[in-house]
């Protein structure tokens, strides 16, 4: 993990922390952990001081976490290969059919070439370990389309054009 | 046929910039091979076996005499003055720079094409039926529907990065030409009662190692939930279909894996919570990419052609090619005139500039300005009059393309194999150039009728070999080519997987196994009349391997 | 490729060029040539993979892909595909001569 994020165009600290699986929770702020453990310990996360995150690798279904979404402020997906596609589907379904509104993180092998693919499906902020996106995110130099035949998941900024119910223009 | 508009325009000229930036950044070595290899296959670069290899896409195989001779040109500049028609109704230059793929995208894009998702792991050029938009028997032109899917599809957010490649194939004639139950998904375009239309969905039919037909998950989608219900396959596809293994990661190992029921459980349930938002195709806006599609204002003519009909009674040559090579159009006076590739002793597909130029001149003056691609690796110009049908041919003939021979014995498919590719076991192409050349006697063809030979040089299966009714696999044993048979295969409607028949033959002894089962149909048949396919299918395998291998 | 079980066979390091795609082998001065006839060949199992570390140095240094060794039968590639990457299709192609 990254000591900072992207989100909205630039890099934020991050505040959330991902204490690993036999790591005691810290006593408050923000804390993310794993599906299995957030399963077994939701009582506990929910007792404490502090917003609770859940991170899923790929092919970690959204069962049992759905149940709980209205209390998560974060769900991390995690792409092992940016070829893994998985984590497109999880982050819409999250958005489009349990419209979860809290932020939804990509992380691991985020590249700037699938920097548009993973907003538009939903994800708000990433998690970006490698140093040529982590540039060209900072400098302003992802060439990127913006013309798309597809709605976005959670699009706000996207505009629409008279014809063709699913084209959208984003900026 | 289908005009960009500026919507259109502005995609493909961002796709092309944003191309020539991955492409600078690879040559840059910002972006090592690993890291570039997926964003090239997703723009249709490879590399094979002499250079990279520019697939090109030609969307449900509908071009216009300008993109043709656009294509001509690239040849021309870039190539090597000829391309390779292939199995998807796309095209294929063989000995591309790297270094030009971006100027060569600027020119595609100039005349509304590109190359985007020819490959990699998403869905691919979607394809239709050759005869669309014409044939006599669709129940209406199914290439709307078709543009409206290679929208949805492309660079699509969410299914750009699945377990495997996805083929699209739609078709709207009860005779199946576009062999949609070897498809990811097959789209059967059709009327109800109410005369509303519709879609049969078949899924989870391919071919390559493991050959599936496809099973029927509904038997009427209303066109409004056509892409709802897609996403709602692709969606399931790609959370559960296998990634730990390519040769079972399509969603033909789903389907089987599942069962056709929990299948159709899960898609149907995803559709239920897509079906009626953004994703509704509306009449209206069927309507609209329709109008794109409308019959060219062909003048109505009598059914009959006095001149074409005369010009036939004295060339027997023309005579043929009308009886092969010439389609009922749904307009009367009017036919489907398919160009065939397939020269005697020919590679099976490829066209030179100088062909593709006087084939785009053709089509501008005698087809209303369009041509079309079929699988099958032939030309077609879809609105011909009759009356103009014997100068066609002649011009035909001039070119060197002036076959007879659709749908016969040396109609042949074959993918590059070995001479081009690199995952090639064998070579295609001069086995199919052997067959063409030993049954070239064109009475011989008359003879034998309606039969599709098909041939891959590996097990990928790109020249179809499972669906035709004499297919060839090559493969590679111990350093030597190889030849495997099967028999019985069909991708029309009466979709079957072609069996193995024994053990493989030699390069050499290829081409005599394959007359041989001919030879063994000609014996068999119960009348001229019956094809080799019905007198396979009425007698199985046996004689036909008892004159193969016992002697 | 050279599998270990097998005798060794003398080889040589083939690839792609990065910017034109065109086979390309790697000479005795370590540059690429489109020639097989051209290329170093490995007589030893230390020798190829000497060939090999550096064929694959070149494809770090973004100036191949693909690199691999082929084994030669009297300086020529042995394999059918290899001879086909060496010099072109087996087939007339269509169009005028290059």
């Amino acid at each position: 993990m990254s000591d900072d994020v992207f989100r909205d165009g630039a890099f934020h600290a991050e505040t959330w922390s991902f204490p690993k699986d036999d790591e005691k929770l810290p006593p408050s702020g923000p804390v993310a952990v794993g599906k299995a453990r957030f399963l077994i310990e939701i009582q506990a996360l929910r007792s404490r001081n502090g917003e609770i995150g859940v991170v899923l690798t790929p092919g970690e279904s959204l069962d049992g976490i759905v149940d709980h979404l209205d209390r998560i402020t974060l769900v991390a997906l995690r792409f092992t290969r940016y070829s893994d596609g998985r984590p497109y589907s999880i982050a819409r379904i999250l958005r489009d059919r349990y419209d979860y509104k809290g932020e939804l993180r990509a992380t691991g092998d985020v590249l700037r070439d699938q920097v548009k693919f993973l907003l538009r499906a939903g994800f708000d902020t990433l998690d970006v370990a490698h140093a040529g996106t982590r540039e060209a995110l900072r400098s302003g130099a992802v060439v990127a389309m913006t013309h798309h035949y597809q709605p976005a998941s959670a699009e706000t900024s996207e505009g629409r054009t008279s014809t063709a119910p699913w084209r959208r223009v984003s900026s | 046929m289908y005009r960009y508009d500026e919507f259109d325009h502005a995609f493909v000229q961002e796709r092309v910039a944003e191309f020539r930036d991955q492409v600078a950044r690879r040559l840059s070595g910002e972006l090592t091979e690993d890291q570039f290899k997926p964003l090239r296959l997703m723009n249709g670069v490879y590399l094979q076996l002499h250079a990279y290899m520019l697939r090109i896409a030609i969307p449900y195989g509908t071009l216009s005499s300008r993109q043709l001779r656009r294509l001509a040109h690239i040849g021309r500049v870039y190539d090597r003055d000829f391309g390779h028609f292939t199995t998807r109704q796309n095209l294929q230059f063989n000995w591309i720079r790297l270094e030009d793929v971006p100027k060569i995208l600027e020119e595609l894009a100039e005349v509304e094409m590109h190359a985007i998702q020819t490959s990699g792991n998403c869905i691919r050029n979607v394809t239709a039926d050759h005869f669309a938009g014409a044939a006599a028997d669709e129940v209406a032109d199914p290439r709307p529907y078709a543009e409206i899917l290679r929208q949805w599809s492309s660079l699509h957010p969410e299914f750009s990065f699945l377990p495997r490649k996805f083929k699209v194939a739609v078709t709207a004639a009860p005779h199946d030409r576009a062999a949609v139950q070897v498809h990811d998904i097959g789209l059967h375009l059709k009327m109800n009662e109410k005369g509303d239309r519709g879609f049969a969905v078949w899924v989870g039919g391919g071919q390559g190692r493991t050959p599936m037909v496809a099973k029927k998950v509904r038997d009427f989608l209303p066109e409004a939930n056509l892409l709802a219900y897609c996403e709602a396959i692709l969606r399931v596809y790609n959370l559960e279909g296998r990634r730990d293994n390519k040769y079972k990661a399509r969603i033909k190992i789903l389907v089987h894996e599942m069962g056709e029921a929990e299948i159709t459980r899960a898609v149907e349930a995803e559709f239920a919570t897509l079906q009626g938002k953004a994703l509704t195709v509306s009449a209206p806006e069927v309507d609209r990419i329709a109008r794109y599609f409308a019959l060219p204002d062909l003048k109505a003519l009598p059914a009959v052609s006095e001149a074409y009909e005369a010009a036939k009674r004295v060339d027997p040559a023309l005579a043929l090619f009308a009886k092969r090579n010439v389609h009922p159009h749904k307009v009367p006076g009017y036919g489907i005139l398919t160009i065939s590739l397939k020269p005697i002793g020919a590679p099976p597909g490829d066209a030179t500039s100088d062909q593709m130029g006087a084939i785009a001149d053709l089509a501008e003056r005698y087809s209303a300005d369009e041509l079309r691609v079929s699988h099958e690796q032939n030309l077609v110009l879809p609105h011909v009059k009759l009356d103009d049908i014997p100068v066609v041919f002649a011009q035909l003939q001039k070119i060197g393309l002036g076959s007879a021979n659709a749908g016969f014995v040396t109609d042949i498919i074959a993918c590059p194999g070995l001479d081009f590719c690199s995952l090639a076991n064998a070579r295609s192409i001069p086995v199919a150039q052997r067959l063409s050349e030993r049954f070239a006697d064109i009475d011989r063809q008359v003879d034998i009728g309606d039969l599709k030979i098909k041939i891959s040089g590996c097990i990928n299966a790109c020249g179809h070999h499972h669906v035709g009714h004499i297919g060839i696999l090559g493969v590679d044993r111990k350093g030597e080519e190889f030849y495997q048979i099967t028999l019985g295969g069909s991708g029309d409607e009466t979709c079957s997987i072609g069996e193995i028949v024994g053990p493989g033959f030699s390069s050499d002894g290829i081409v005599d196994a394959v007359e041989t089962v001919i030879e063994t149909y000609l014996k068999l048949r119960a009348s001229a009349d019956e094809p080799f396919l019905a007198t396979y299918r009425r007698l199985g395998q046996e004689p036909f391997k008892e004159a193969l291998y016992v002697r | 490729m050279v599998k270990a079980a097998k005798p060794f066979r003398p080889v040589v390091a083939t690839a792609n060029d990065l910017r034109s795609g065109a086979v390309v082998y790697r000479d005795r001065d370590g540059k690429w040539s489109k020639h097989a006839s051209l290329a170093e060949i490995a007589n030893t199992q230390d020798a190829a993979d000497r060939l090999l570390a550096l064929a694959r140095a070149d494809h770090d240094a973004n100036i191949v892909v693909e690199p691999v060794l082929i084994e030669v039968d009297g300086g020529k590639p042995a394999t059918l595909r290899e001879r086909i990457r060496d010099t072109g299709p087996t087939i007339v192609l269509p169009g005028p001569p290059v």
